[in-house]
């Protein structure tokens, strides 16, 4: 049963990244103008470079064909090239990409760290502790990224100076040091709301049952707490901190603009301005992709926690 | 996109900032707020003491002085009057993301649980493709196709909130489809709109409306960090992203003030809308009940 489920999840994935970069292509035919002017963004180019273009986007094929070639070109890595910057895509994008995935990665762990350990201690351990996390996290789920980057500057880099303000550092050591703020504020408000749901499915278990009928049978709290309790509010818990991590991968545009960092969001956050559309293409689906790869990943980590998925029902 | 994974658990999504005990006073506080905001949002420009687009940069960074609460900004605008203005796009934009996806995701939720089979199945598939686009992504896409502004983001906002609310509502159709009346009111020879829409839908307003009391705060963040991107409200309109962006070397350069008071405004509205939209969700809840 398991491999079916996989199964589907994998045409379905496949299915999703077909339509996805079908909306991508066909955004550049959306553009206002002839796609000429779309691609050029709007610049006037010399007839041979209006002839480039055109072999390259094979603009003189039928629609369909157009997006065949643009299809084969980008599975074999060629994503065109930036009309700004004239250089690969490809390349403009993989001299980034680690900026990004470093973001990404360093927010979720922690997220997944501070997020579920406060849930946690604030959903076993009722009192004052408990209150403040509730009343704290109420207000830091409710903090956009880019406000937590101003006040985390203002606080840490500026009065404090125990981190730098903007850029990427050189170095692995230094790189880090560099991520640390923009990490904190990618993660803030995902943190809170991770921490409050953590809390709520650890309080929600404990007043289950079966629960107390292990506690009334003298089972000691830690193995009631391992076995019956997170057992069961891990579905929950690694549901929204997958949710969570996945849209991380979005919003780090507006941190690396923030935090004037060199990766893909800002980036195609400038190609978007700039009107640079291979760039804002190739970036979009590199971006659309590893959103709903780690949805997958989500999705087949329930599976695992939670056997009743595998079943693979759609629930009305 | 998470097909496996049965309809409830993309509430935490929408209901996780929830539930701060309903004391009077947080309540009360937040309905000071919205209304705060909301009025500004319609009489911002009356009430605003001076122009805010007029630059004066030999008044640039001045702190608060009498008749100029909170200063003046990068360009020496008074960012108060800037504030009260810029509530406008702040406001409206989401409101507008709200309706949009709200009617639509409504529409699609009632239509699939009324139709299932065929109906259902590709509603559910097209929302699940709409899944693998991420709102702030499908808004710079957007953006960068039909030009930087408002409009665009909006719009594009929409299709990505849509799938949620169709997702949420889908179960709340399909629970209400199943209830006696509808039969009765079949066997009684109405029609299936005159059902949905004077029945049906009436009944699932209470969710509904928490909804998108809930969605408002998204859409406000999402919207103002496009705007703090560039991509929204263009300069030197006053917009709560704007601001922030734009003001945002007065951070380093110590005077912080005015890309801190437009942050306050964002944070203290989607606060409110939150604390508002659980008790909505509790009472739409205990009403089911």
């Amino acid at each position: 049963m398991r491999w079916r489920f996989v199964a589907r999840r994998l045409a379905m994935l496949l299915i999703s990244l077909l339509v996805a970069s079908f909306v991508i292509f066909a955004a550049v035919y959306l553009a206002p103008g002839n796609p000429i002017a779309a691609l050029s963004g709007g610049r006037s180019l010399p007839p041979s470079s209006v002839r480039i273009l055109e072999q390259r986007y094979h603009l003189n094929a039928p629609f369909f064909g157009q997006y065949w070639y643009w299809l084969d070109n980008v599975l074999h890595g060629n994503l065109g090239i930036s009309i700004t910057l004239r250089e690969n895509v490809s390349t403009l994008i993989a001299s980034r990409i680690w900026t990004t995935a470093g973001l990404v990665l360093y927010s979720a762990l922690l997220i997944v760290v501070f997020g579920i350990g406060m849930g946690l201690v604030a959903g076993l351990r009722p009192g004052v502790l408990d209150t403040s996390t509730v009343v704290v996290t109420a207000i830091s789920a409710a903090i956009p990224a880019f406000v937590a980057a101003i006040v985390l500057i203002l606080v840490f880099a500026v009065k404090l100076g125990w981190f730098p303000a903007i850029g990427n550092g050189t170095g692995l050591a230094d790189n880090i040091r560099h991520l640390t703020l923009p990490a904190f504020a990618l993660a803030i408000s995902s943190l809170a709301i991770v921490a409050r749901v953590t809390r709520a499915s650890v309080r929600g278990e404990g007043e289950r049952e079966h629960v107390q009928t292990a506690v009334s049978r003298g089972i000691p709290r830690r193995q009631v707490i391992r076995r019956h309790v997170l057992r069961n509010a891990a579905i929950p818990i690694t549901t929204v901190a997958g949710i969570t991590i996945a849209s991380l991968i979005a919003v780090a545009a507006v941190v690396e603009t923030a935090f004037s960092l060199n990766g893909l969001g800002a980036y195609l956050v400038q190609a978007a301005q700039s009107k640079d559309l291979a760039v804002v293409q190739g970036i979009s689906l590199l971006l659309v992709s590893a959103f709903v790869i780690v949805n997958l990943i989500v999705d087949m980590l329930y599976s695992v926690l939670d056997p009743r998925v595998t079943l693979g029902s759609r629930a009305a | 996109m998470s097909t496996g994974i049965p309809t409830a658990i993309e509430a935490p999504r929408f209901r996780a900032l929830t539930s701060v005990r309903a004391t009077g006073i947080v309540g009360i506080a937040s309905g000071i707020i919205l209304a705060a905001a909301t009025f500004a949002a319609i009489f911002g420009p009356l009430l605003a003491p001076y122009d805010p687009e007029l630059p004066n940069l030999s008044l640039a960074w001045i702190g608060p002085t009498g008749g100029h609460l909170l200063g003046f900004d990068v360009q020496g605008r008074d960012v108060l009057s800037r504030l009260l203005v810029g509530a406008q796009t702040s406001m409206l934009g989401p409101l507008v993301v709200v309706i949009v996806s709200v009617v639509t995701g409504s529409l699609l939720a009632v239509v699939a649980a009324w139709r299932r089979g065929a109906a259902d199945a590709a509603i559910s598939s097209g929302l699940d493709i709409l899944f693998a686009f991420p709102g702030i992504l499908l808004a710079v896409l957007a953006t960068a196709v039909f030009g930087a502004g408002l409009p665009a983001a909006a719009i594009a906002l929409s299709l990505a909130y849509m799938p949620y609310v169709a997702r949420v509502l889908r179960g709340a159709a399909y629970r209400e489809r199943s209830q006696p009346y509808v039969a009765a009111l079949e066997v009684q020879g109405a029609s299936a709109t005159s059902i949905c829409l004077r029945h049906l839908i009436p009944n699932m307003l209470p969710l509904i409306v928490a909804q998108a009391t809930i969605l408002f705060g998204y859409a406000m963040v999402d919207l103002a960090a496009i705007s703090f991107l560039g991509l929204g409200v263009q300069p030197p309109r006053p917009d709560w992203g704007v601001m922030i962006s734009e003001n945002q070397t007065g951070i380093v350069q110590g005077y912080p003030l005015p890309a801190l008071s437009a942050g306050v405004c964002i944070v203290a509205v989607v606060i409110a809308v939150n604390v508002l939209g659980e008790r909505l969700f509790e009472q739409a809840e205990a009403g089911r009940r």
